[in-house]
């Protein structure tokens, strides 16, 4: 187990490397550069400026210089945000989305594991065909659109909640609402469909033979069984959902990690590009080798080599 | 006369098969069976596959509510749809002033059953639950029965429970997919005898099995049965295993119990058609016999279930078929001695 994780970790440095000179030498193909705006720049304070942050230096240079530093923990500063670093921008910002999004993902799991037993159970009856609707409205339907009629229904036309910022537990309600929906209605139709499966299995037969009662026999053997797709699901989900959506920050204006990283490639923000990259992805990786571990302790016939 | 275990009376299964309103389809896996099992015996049931000899075992356990008929175990009734007529212990309906007697009402709920009557799977590979250590399948019918008063009790007993069917002690704290197909069957076996059940129903309980193995756990059965004194319906397609385990063998044909008789009797004197024509393909060891005996091959398929033959099902395969055989459902009568059967043409034959 220890060398296994040893050995993931190893891997993970590599992929996060490759990444990171991908993103690099392609970032720095894409036509424009930070400090190119409507407002003409003067030759010399250009160059004054393309010198201060050592993009005047040849390429391959700048992506030595760049991985070393890294490799220190300097991120370097914004070429945008005067005066901010890389390092304090994440710090800042992540802990918003992160609170944000952890919160739709624990609420996308409560509510998306229940609704599909409870599909699953009453196969072919009224109850599964409304959830069934609802998860695939909740799949269909794009954030945006969840955003805006959530925003008109309880912060205009009601006035319930609070349509701006993150003040008070009210205004995460929305935001966590409108984040929650996806994952909530593809939750539900995984574990609809692995549940169905597994309440199908011959070992449910010989829980009933012994006498399990059904309430027991859904706890002890139904779910543990069932619940593997969607342990696989949760990990790269919680990765993705904690770096912040662009659209639900944007709309419920809350200053989080997700419109920081948009925001960085629309400026040429190249260092706040790089350093969102490289959190995003480790990020990731962890997260899958968590859900690989996770695996493991859930369903003992995994073996990690 | 030996004490009757288990009576099935008029029993029916009827599965719903798609289709709507008048034209709802229904697969007819159990229809009109009746048979008893008495304590201390085996009785075999053969049939091909899909002629609903698990659905019947399954069905009497009631892990498949039953369409119709009654189940009577240990003289207690555990399910009466209230419109079947009720049967004397030899499998004759009750008549009241020439008119059949009909039982009440009667659906128990199973969970106390669960301890005397018990069912060991066909598939040794999906019927164990893959998360759960070999010890606690074993021992969740002990706690569910709430047969172990301390967890020291609990262990010995699982502990024994394995050993009694050739298992190891360490074998406890394995996974069900760290076995063979053979030690899991027995896993299979020590689960079902956690609870110390009278009545096993054994559905095809070696036929997942290598031919080695085969007869290693029948062999099990068997010094089980001497030990515990237990009783078994014994499912299988092998009659030659039947054959060799049980007392009494029960023949299933689309549904139907076409014949039924003591072992010896069914084996050398069959007078069902169907029953005939199975024995003739038991393989036969020795090539003179063998070629002396006339293997009487069937025509054609087995009808399907959804829609079976009128009269007798197995007319449209059978060689004495006549027009009677469409019209009529052919009596279940008593031919001789504790041996019955199911055809208008038992003399013919």
């Amino acid at each position: 187990m220890f060398k296994y994780i040893l050995k993931r970790l190893g891997i993970a440095v590599v992929t996060i490397w490759l990444i990171a000179t991908l993103t690099f030498f392609l970032m720095n193909m894409v036509p424009g550069g930070p400090f190119l705006s409507e407002k003409a720049v003067s030759p010399a304070a250009m160059a004054a400026l393309e010198a201060k942050y050592g993009l005047d230096k040849p390429l391959l240079q700048q992506y030595v210089t760049y991985i070393g530093d890294a490799l220190h923990g300097d991120f370097g500063d914004s070429l945008k945000q005067r005066g901010r670093t890389v390092t304090s921008i994440i710090a800042t910002k992540f802990p918003v989305s992160a609170r944000i999004g952890g919160l739709a993902v624990l609420a996308a799991f409560c509510i998306g594991v229940p609704l599909g037993c409870i599909s699953a159970m009453n196969r072919g009856k009224l109850g599964d065909s409304i959830i069934i609707v609802i998860a695939t409205c909740g799949i269909a339907v794009p954030s945006f659109v969840i955003c805006t009629v959530l925003m008109y229904t309880f912060g205009v036309r009601l006035g319930w909640l609070p349509t701006l910022g993150l003040g008070s537990w009210k205004h995460y309600i929305m935001p966590v609402t409108a984040l929650a929906f996806y994952p909530t209605a593809y939750i539900t139709r995984l574990m609809r469909s692995s549940m169905l499966d597994v309440l199908g299995q011959d070992y449910m037969r010989t829980a009933r033979a012994k006498g399990v009662s059904q309430f027991a026999s859904l706890f002890k053997h139904a779910l543990r069984n069932a619940i593997l797709p969607v342990v696989t699901y949760l990990g790269p989900l919680l990765a993705y959902t904690v770096t912040g959506s662009f659209i639900v920050e944007k709309i419920f204006t809350i200053p989080g990690l997700g419109g920081e990283f948009i925001g960085s490639i629309t400026n040429r923000d190249y260092t706040v590009i790089m350093g969102t990259t490289i959190f995003l992805a480790t990020l990731m990786i962890l997260m899958n080798v968590v859900v690989d571990i996770v695996y493991k302790l859930v369903d003992p016939r995994i073996k990690l080599k | 006369m030996s004490e009757r275990l288990l009576k099935i009376e008029h029993l029916y299964q009827y599965f719903p098969a798609g289709g709507f309103g008048k034209h709802k389809k229904y697969v007819q896996a159990v229809d009109d069976v009746s048979f008893f099992i008495n304590k201390g015996e085996t009785l075999g049931l053969v049939g091909e596959s899909g002629c609903g000899k698990t659905t019947t075992g399954r069905t009497l356990l009631r892990l498949y509510e039953p369409t119709k008929g009654r189940i009577v175990y240990d003289g207690k009734v555990l399910f009466d749809s209230g419109d079947v007529p009720v049967m004397d212990d030899d499998g004759k309906d009750i008549l009241e002033n020439g008119q059949p007697k009909f039982g009440a009402k009667t659906s128990v709920d199973m969970r106390p059953y669960r301890r005397e009557m018990q069912i060991v799977f066909q598939d040794p590979y999906a019927s164990l639950d893959p998360r759960m250590t070999v010890g606690d399948i074993v021992g969740e019918a002990i706690d569910i029965h709430k047969l172990a008063s301390s967890k020291e009790e609990r262990y010995n007993k699982i502990q024994s429970l394995l050993q009694c069917v050739g298992l190891n002690s360490e074998h406890a704290n394995r996974y069900p997919h760290e076995f063979s197909g053979g030690q899991r069957q027995r896993v299979g076996i020590a689960r079902a005898l956690a609870v110390d059940p009278k009545f096993i129903v054994c559905d095809e309980p070696i036929s997942a099995l290598d031919v080695s193995i085969q007869a290693q756990v029948v062999n099990m059965f068997e010094d089980l049965q001497a030990e515990m004194g237990l009783t078994y319906l014994f499912i299988a397609h092998d009659l030659s295993v039947v054959k060799h385990i049980s007392n009494r063998i029960g023949v299933m044909y689309l549904g139907k119990l076409v014949e039924l008789a003591d072992s010896y009797e069914l084996i050398f004197h069959p007078v069902h058609p169907y029953t005939k024509s199975l024995i003739s393909a038991i393989p036969i060891a020795d090539p003179k016999t063998a070629r002396a005996n006339k293997r009487i091959a069937l025509e054609g398929d087995v009808p399907s279930p959804l829609n079976p033959p009128s009269g007798c099902r197995f007319r449209t395969r059978c060689p004495y078929a006549t027009e009677q055989c469409a019209a009529e459902v052919p009596k279940w009568r008593e031919v001789s001695a504790g041996h019955y059967a199911a055809c208008h043409h038992l003399e013919k034959a």
